[in-house]
């Protein structure tokens, strides 16, 4: 593919600070109309790709290229090709969203009266109209961050980089940036979403790049990486150990290859496609059995499992939630 | 939905100087929003005016003079130098928020973020010292100046303000948020209060009142002090007599020595 054809490239990327090197041969191709998600655990490198993408921060090497701009060397039309929302809603607290959206148009450049018109378009565009001359202070977590991707896209811009833009947000807040992402892809504006959440990433990309210790180690669409997983599994945990094997074979009528099991826990789990299906099914036949169970779920793979299929090692942070499970 | 084309007609300079506008307008606009601001800007200094003419005033004797007269001239280049924490603070939130690599990520002019700052600052100052002023009168202090001498008191207590702007600016990036940005009242305790603003050095021990000589903010109290043609008890020493030629040296100087720092530290953002 053309490099003119991307609306984001990087090349063999380099950073480090100090000692660490946060970025460590990044290499990524975005073409223009999609949205793209980069997956990866707290510290991989995620959002260091992203602050030079923007400009914020100056590689130690390699290329980077956004909007068909270098970053290094056109700063500024990069800046003219992009919006950018951080994990932190990035609007002046005391001013009113109206005043917010006015000041950054203008320092938009594009005068008092246009700024002031773009601000109104852009209130009804992100549902804001009636909270518009409140005080941010007086906004909810989603809201704000619906005025943070607002002041984003004044310029309309053709990229649009969103960095773990839902964390920190209760469900519903989630929600409401989700919907409004998927207004703004629907426009056609192309995204680069930065997520510790597979979920996320599987909700809005077209394609996920994972990266772990600042290099991409895969690069496919949702259900390609999910299926390295091995997709969702159905577990059930019987009462008795004497009742395994007739669960095992319960199990083994909907499930795909030979259910797993672990008897110190007393645990049948195999993977399934139709989630539905499979749990109506395994819960008649296991009473049709009669087997007492004690508890039956769905589990859907987690970033945790991808990433422990792809690199063999989990995630620092479930290391640390592993801990303090313990503790 | 409209494209917005940007407007790239004018030069650099234009737009430098009109988001630097755009900036100052937005600090502005804290005073409309939440004009409790300037109740905290101003808190310390009208308390502390009260409480030295009507509780300490009686019992102060600098040695000539009437002390309330002393002491508000004091008042107002303590002002100025408790200044450069609200500009620290506000640095510090900013860069806490995310609110500065936005604009560092926008098409605007680089210099506008630290400019408008600065202009709103002084600008900010300047409504202060009015208030100040204004108490000041209620209470009975007068400005036995000419017009000429009065106004330039103003402007040397300004300009002592615009230089503190640069550290202001170099300490809130220097620290990681808004609360560290809060304690740099530690700093400013000592050097806005070890100085001839409440007390004159003579009256110091020697090690102390040298320290409280040679401190900016006592060089701009006491010029104040003489063009207001307010009491101005001064030792012999070489600063204390060229106090007005020294208001105008050390905000040079420390703009020499905190304006290249400031913008280094700001450019060591983007690394």
């Amino acid at each position: 593919m053309n490099s003119t054809d991307l609306a984001v490239l990087a090349d063999g990327l380099e950073k480090r600070y100090g000692e660490k090197r946060a970025l460590a041969g990044f290499d990524l191709a975005v073409p223009y109309g999609t949205v793209y998600g980069l997956l990866g655990p707290n510290g991989a490198g995620k959002t260091t790709a992203v602050r030079i993408f923007s400009t914020l921060i100056r590689p130690n090497g390699g290329r980077a290229m956004v909007g068909g701009f270098d970053v290094v060397d056109q700063p500024l039309n990069v800046r003219r090709s992009i919006g950018l929302t951080g994990q932190y809603a990035a609007v002046d607290e005391i001013l009113t969203g109206r005043q917010n959206l006015e000041m950054f148009g203008r320092l938009f450049h594009l005068g008092t009266k246009r700024a002031k018109a773009r601000a109104g378009e852009l209130f009804e565009q992100f549902d804001l109209v009636e909270a518009a001359d409140k005080g941010v202070k007086e906004y909810s977590g989603g809201m704000r961050r619906r005025l943070d991707l607002a002041a984003s896209m004044i310029l309309a811009p053709r990229v649009l980089f969103l960095d773990e833009p839902t964390s920190g947000l209760d469900p519903r807040g989630r929600n409401e940036v989700w919907n409004a992402v998927r207004d703004l892809v629907a426009q056609g504006t192309t995204v680069l979403l930065t997520t510790q959440y597979l979920d996320e990433a599987d909700r809005l990309a077209d394609r996920i790049a994972v990266i772990d210790h600042g290099r991409t180690i895969a690069d496919d669409t949702p259900a390609v990486l999910k299926s390295t997983v091995g997709g969702d599994r159905i577990e059930v945990i019987c009462r008795e150990t004497a009742d395994i094997p007739a669960a095992v074979k319960v199990v083994a009528r909907v499930c795909e290859g030979e259910p797993e099991t672990d008897d110190a826990d007393r645990r049948v789990s195999a993977l399934v496609t139709d989630r539905v299906a499979a749990l109506t099914e395994v819960t008649r036949g296991l009473q049709d059995e009669g087997i007492e169970v004690e508890d039956i779920g769905l589990s859907r793979p987690t970033l945790d499992d991808v990433f422990l299929r792809l690199t063999g090692h989990r995630t620092e942070d479930d290391i640390d939630a592993q801990k303090e499970t313990v503790a | 939905m409209t494209t917005a084309a940007v407007e790239t007609r004018p030069g650099p300079m234009y737009w430098a100087i009109a988001d630097c506008w755009t900036m100052v307008r937005r600090g502005l606009l804290y005073y409309v929003r939440q004009p409790s601001t300037i109740a905290w800007q101003l808190g310390f200094p009208i308390v502390s005016v009260l409480l030295f003419v009507y509780v300490f005033g009686s019992a102060m004797d600098i040695g000539g003079g009437d002390y309330k007269d002393f002491a508000i001239p004091g008042m107002f280049a303590m002002t100025m130098a408790f200044g450069f924490m609200n500009t620290a603070w506000m640095i510090a939130i900013d860069k806490e928020k995310g609110v500065t690599d936005r604009f560092r990520s926008m098409p605007m002019a680089p210099s506008a973020v630290v400019s408008g700052r600065g202009v709103s600052d002084v600008l900010s100052a300047g409504i202060d010292l009015l208030v100040l002023a204004a108490i000041a009168l209620v209470v009975g202090w007068r400005s036995d100046g000419s017009v000429v001498a009065t106004v330039s008191a103003f402007v040397l207590l300004l300009w002592l303000r615009f230089s503190l702007i640069w550290i202001g600016v170099y300490l809130g990036l220097l620290v990681p948020n808004q609360e560290a940005a809060g304690n740099l009242f530690a700093i400013a305790f000592p050097f806005g209060m070890i100085s001839s603003v409440f007390t004159p050095p003579s009256l110091m021990p020697d090690w102390l009142g040298a320290i409280a000589m040679w401190n900016p903010v006592s060089s701009t109290a006491n010029a104040v002090r003489e063009l207001f043609g307010n009491p101005l008890p001064t030792g012999d020493s070489w600063i204390e007599q060229n106090a007005l030629l020294m208001s105008v040296v050390w905000p040079i100087i420390i703009t020499a020595i905190f304006l290249p720092l400031a913008v280094r530290k700001y450019q060591r953002l983007s690394k």
